[in-house]
């Protein structure tokens, strides 16, 4: 069994208001290190045994029709050791 | 004139969205997320709600339903088809029409009666309205930040294809202030704020959405 994963992050020019309320919730606790936040999405995925290349490539495939929306995300693809 | 208005599990705004067809004097037709069966009708509504619970990306699990494979088939041949909101999401979701909508720039959900002003009066929805006409509807949304790259946005001001125009503040954080957008066609419009509740003034804040459907009866007419 190995996992799959998948980490989707909206692309860089697309504004994150996510990511902003937590860069501006941070210094009110205190934690004064971050100059940025940029929030995403991780996908685990499970498959049996170790992954085939041919597996990984559904994977991106995946990854572009649904996991992502290319039009405003970006995603990589690992398997986790 | 038979216009079809699909319920997703989490749709919201189906039957006010076919009240709103009734109002128009066309005949309702509801269409099920699970039925690949356009019913013979001849324009399509996907009207709002919280499809899927948004989960994944709002209208991204909604976009691969059975019915979207026939209506994307009849909507790319010409098919009116209005998507409201979460509509206008799935629109997205599926690459009929360009850019994305992405959370509210201020983070909170917003259910404010807004005036938006019809830049656009010659696609299949918006041709009972003049051009510049001013009028106000429901906006009521989390995810409606319209958002495209450059290109894009140069694209749609080039040719025309910003049907509607937040007036005042900006709302939501969409770029140019765009609450609409159609395709290159003008039969496929993609609608944040909410027509179909402003079509009775005993349940909104006046009729000024009724121009919407009224628009496609003209339009099947042609």
């Amino acid at each position: 069994m190995a996992t799959i994963v998948v980490d989707v992050m909206l692309k860089p020019e697309i504004l994150d208001p996510q990511g902003k309320a937590v860069a501006s919730a941070l210094p009110r606790l205190g934690f004064t290190f971050a100059t940025d936040v940029r929030q995403g999405k991780r996908f685990e995925i499970t498959v049996d045994g170790e992954p085939t290349a041919a597996q990984l490539a559904e994977v991106e495939k995946a990854a572009e029709k649904l996991l992502s929306n290319p039009v405003i995300e970006n995603f990589t693809v690992r398997v986790e050791k | 004139m038979k216009i079809g208005v699909v319920t997703f599990p989490g749709t919201l705004d189906d039957r006010d969205a076919a009240r709103a067809v009734r109002y128009a004097g066309a005949e309702a037709i509801e269409l099920w997320h699970d039925d690949a069966d356009l019913k013979g009708v001849d324009a399509v509504i996907l009207p709002g709600g919280f499809s899927y619970g948004d989960y994944l990306r709002c209208g991204a699990i909604s976009r691969f339903s059975p019915v979207m494979e026939p209506l994307i088939a009849a909507a790319k041949g010409g098919m009116p088809l209005l998507g409201i909101c979460n509509g206008f999401q799935v629109l997205a979701e599926a690459h009929l029409i360009p850019g994305a909508l992405t959370r509210n720039q201020h983070l909170h959900f917003l259910c404010t009666d807004q005036k938006i002003r019809i830049e656009n009066n010659n696609t299949a929805w918006t041709s009972s309205f003049s051009a510049g006409q001013e009028i106000v509807i429901p906006l009521k949304n989390g995810e409606g930040s319209y958002q495209c790259d450059d290109e894009t946005l140069k694209m749609l001001e080039g040719e025309g294809r910003i049907i509607a125009r937040y007036v005042g503040e900006n709302p939501n954080g969409s770029r140019n202030l765009i609450a609409g957008i159609s395709n290159e066609r003008g039969n496929i419009v993609g609608l944040m704020p909410h027509p179909e509740h402003a079509v009775d003034a005993l349940t909104g804040p006046g009729t000024d959405g009724l121009g919407f459907f009224t628009s496609v009866l003209k339009a099947m007419v042609k």
